[in-house]
C-alpha cells in the first residue's frame, strides 16, 4: 500500500478510532482485507498504539485536577535525557511526558487527581530524583479543546434543510 | 387595482425545490441530505479577517468591481490553478455570488429573441435569469449514459442561427458530473464554427476528484469567448457571504460591470477583505475539505452499490445522482414518500430538469456518521418498495 493511503488511514482513525475497517475502506477505495491487513499491521508494528475515548470530564462529578509540570534536569554523561525520561514515564501518575525545545526540559503531564496526590506525587517523587533541577507546576483551569474537538460548542448545523 | 406584475415573471415556474423544504422543514428531527452548500465552517482565518476589518470600520462601498488586491488575488488563483491570464483591473469582476454573475452574464450579451443553450439536469436558476434576459432558453437533456458530459453532436444538434450562448457548468450541480479536457475539447470545434460565446459556471472547479479541473477557456481559442463564473461559496465553505467573480475578456467585462455597478453598485465590503485572506492562505484548507468529500463521495458510491441502486460515478462537487426508476414513480413522489418512511429528506431530479426526473440529488456535504444513518433508512425505504405488491 502506498504511504499516502497509509497516511489517509492513520488520519481518519486518529479523527474517530470507531471507523470500522469497512467504513475506512469505503472511503478510501479499498478492499476490506487490504484494510484490515494494513491497519492490523500497523497495530502491530506500533504505528497505532490504542484507541481511547475522549471525556469531558467537567460534565462528571469527578472532582479531580490535571496538572501540566515543567521539568529542568541536569542531563547525565552518557545517558542523556532518555534515563531520566524513564525516571519520570515508569510512574503509573504520568499520563504524558515530552522533552521540550526551549527554556525548560521535560513536559509531564499528569493523570487527573486530588490536589493532596499532585502536590506529593510532584515533592516526593519528582523533585527529589536526582537529575531534577527545579519543577513548576500548572494546574489546568478550563479545558476547550482537546485532540482536535472542541468541548465547549459542540458543532450545530446552521443550514437550511433544503437548498438548490 | 390593476394588475401590476409583469408577464415576464409570472411565466417563471416556481422552484421545485419549494414544496420539499416546506415539508421538510416541518419534521423535526429530518436527516436531511439535501443542502447544497458545504457542512464544514468557513475556516477561521477568512472570518478573524471579516472580524478584523469590520474592526477596522471597513465597512464602505468598495470600487464597483471590488478591491483592486482582491482582483489581483484573483487574477493569480486563475493562473496558479487553471493557466488563465486576467488583467485585474478590467476583466475581474466581485460580484454576489456567482448567481449575480451568472444573471449580469446573461444581461450584458442577450438581446431579444437570442437563445442560450444549456444542458439540463442543470443549476436552477439557468432558465429563469435567461427568460428575465429576454432570452430563449434551450435545453438539452443528458442522461447518465453519457455520464451527464455534453456530446459535440448534441450541441451541434441544437443549434440555430439565432444561438448566441452556450451556458455550461462542471463540476455539475445536481449530477456531480465532471467533463475532462478532451470532452471539453471536442466541443470547442463546435463553438468555434459557430461563433458563440460561453459562459462557463465553475463555481465547483476546487471539488474535482479525478484530475485536476480544466476550465474551457484555457483551451485554444476559447479565451476570447468565454465568460468565467467561480466564487468563493463551494470551494471556500463561504456560501453565506454571497461572494463569487467573473472573468471576461475586457470588452464583454466593460458591459458587465455596468449592469454591476447599477444594480448592486459593490459587492460586499466585509466578504471581499476576508476574500483576500482566503485565497492568500486557503489552499491547505481546500485540500482537507476535497480530501474530505471524497471519502464521503466514495462511501456512498459502495452504499448504493451494496444497496444495488444503480449511479454513475460522479468525480464533482459535492453530489451524486442516483437512478430511481426502477421504482416507477417520479422522483418528487419518492422523496415525498421517503420523507414520509423514513424522515430523510432528499431532492427530487425533476427540481434541475424534466429530464432528471428517473434521479434523485443526494448531497454528500454531512459527516459520515449522518451519511451512515441516512443510507440504512433509504436501504430500508427502497427494500420495501421492491418488496411491495404495487410494482
Amino acid at each position: 500500500m502506498d504511504g499516502k493511503k497509509k497516511e489517509e488511514i492513520l488520519r481518519l482513525l486518529e479523527s474517530n478510532a470507531r471507523y470500522s475497517a469497512k467504513d475506512i475502506a469505503a472511503m478510501l477505495g479499498l478492499d476490506i482485507t487490504e484494510a484490515k491487513n494494513e491497519i492490523e499491521t500497523m497495530e502491530k508494528e506500533r504505528v497505532i498504539c490504542g484507541y481511547h475515548a475522549l471525556v469531558d470530564w467537567d460534565k462528571t462529578d469527578d472532582e479531580k485536577i490535571s496538572a501540566l509540570i515543567e521539568l529542568k534536569v541536569t542531563p547525565q554523561r552518557g545517558e542523556g535525557f532518555d534515563r531520566i525520561a524513564e525516571k519520570i514515564y515508569q510512574y503509573p501518575e504520568v499520563e504524558s511526558l515530552y522533552l521540550m525545545s526551549g527554556g525548560y526540559d521535560f513536559t509531564v503531564i499528569l493523570k487527573k487527581a486530588t490536589m493532596k496526590e499532585i502536590a506529593s506525587f510532584v515533592s516526593s517523587r519528582l523533585a527529589v530524583i536526582e537529575e531534577v533541577q527545579s519543577t513548576a507546576t500548572h494546574i489546568v483551569l478550563v479545558r476547550y479543546k482537546d485532540h482536535g474537538t472542541s468541548l465547549a460548542a459542540p458543532k450545530k448545523d446552521m443550514r437550511m434543510v433544503v437548498t438548490p | 387595482m390593476r394588475d401590476f406584475i409583469c408577464g415576464k415573471i409570472k411565466k417563471i415556474k416556481p422552484s421545485g425545490i419549494r414544496r420539499l423544504f416546506d415539508i421538510a422543514s416541518e419534521i423535526p428531527d429530518v436527516i436531511s441530505l439535501g443542502v447544497g452548500e458545504p457542512d464544514f465552517d468557513t475556516p477561521w482565518h477568512i472570518r478573524e479577517e471579516g472580524i478584523y476589518s469590520l474592526h477596522k470600520g471597513r465597512t464602505f462601498y468598495t470600487s464597483n468591481a471590488g478591491i483592486p488586491e482582491l482582483r489581483e488575488e484573483i487574477a493569480r488563483f486563475m493562473r496558479r490553478k487553471y493557466g488563465l491570464s486576467y488583467d485585474p483591473l478590467n476583466e475581474i469582476l466581485l460580484s454576489v455570488g456567482g448567481s449575480e454573475a451568472i444573471d449580469v452574464a446573461l444581461r450584458a450579451v442577450l438581446d431579444p429573441g437570442d437563445e442560450v443553450i444549456y444542458p439540463e439536469p442543470c443549476f436552477v436558476s439557468y432558465e429563469p435569469c435567461i427568460l428575465l434576459s429576454d432570452g430563449v432558453p434551450v435545453s438539452i437533456e443528458l442522461s447518465a449514459d453519457t455520464e451527464f458530459r455534453l456530446q459535440p453532436e448534441q450541441l451541434e444538434a441544437a443549434i440555430t442561427p439565432k444561438t448566441k450562448a452556450l451556458l455550461i457548468s462542471y463540476p455539475n450541480n445536481p449530477t456531480g458530473a465532471i467533463m475532462e479536457r478532451e470532452d471539453l475539447e471536442k466541443l470547442v470545434p463546435v463553438i468555434v464554427a459557430h461563433d458563440l460565446l460561453v459562459i462557463s459556471d465553475e463555481i465547483y472547479s476546487e471539488l474535482s476528484y479525478r484530475n485536476r479541473h480544466v476550465s474551457i477557456a484555457s483551451l485554444p481559442g476559447m479565451r476570447e469567448r468565454t465568460i468565467v463564473i467561480n466564487g468563493f461559496s463551494k470551494s471556500y465553505a463561504m456560501t453565506g457571504w454571497r461572494l463569487g467573480w467573473a472573468c471576461a475578456p475586457a470588452g464583454v467585462m466593460e458591459y458587465m460591470v455596468k449592469i454591476h455597478q447599477f444594480g448592486i453598485m459593490s459587492a460586499p465590503t466585509i466578504s471581499q477583505y476576508a476574500a483576500i485572506s482566503a485565497l492568500k492562505n486557503g489552499d491547505r484548507d481546500i485540500e482537507m475539505m476535497s480530501e474530505s468529500y471524497n471519502q464521503r463521495r466514495r462511501f456512498l458510491m459502495e452504499a448504493f452499490r451494496e444497496m444495488g441502486l444503480p449511479c454513475f460515478e460522479p468525480y464533482g462537487a459535492f453530489y451524486v445522482f442516483p437512478d430511481i426508476s426502477e421504482f416507477g414513480m417520479g422522483s418528487e413522489a419518492f422523496c415525498t414518500e421517503l420523507l414520509k418512511a423514513e424522515n430523510v429528506a432528499v431532492v427530487p431530479g425533476s427540481a434541475f430538469g424534466s429530464c432528471g426526473d428517473r434521479h434523485v440529488r443526494i448531497s454528500y456535504a454531512y459527516s459520515i456518521e449522518e451519511l451512515k444513518e441516512a443510507m440504512t433508512r433509504i436501504a430500508r425505504f427502497i427494500e420495501k418498495l421492491r418488496r411491495s405488491p404495487k410494482r
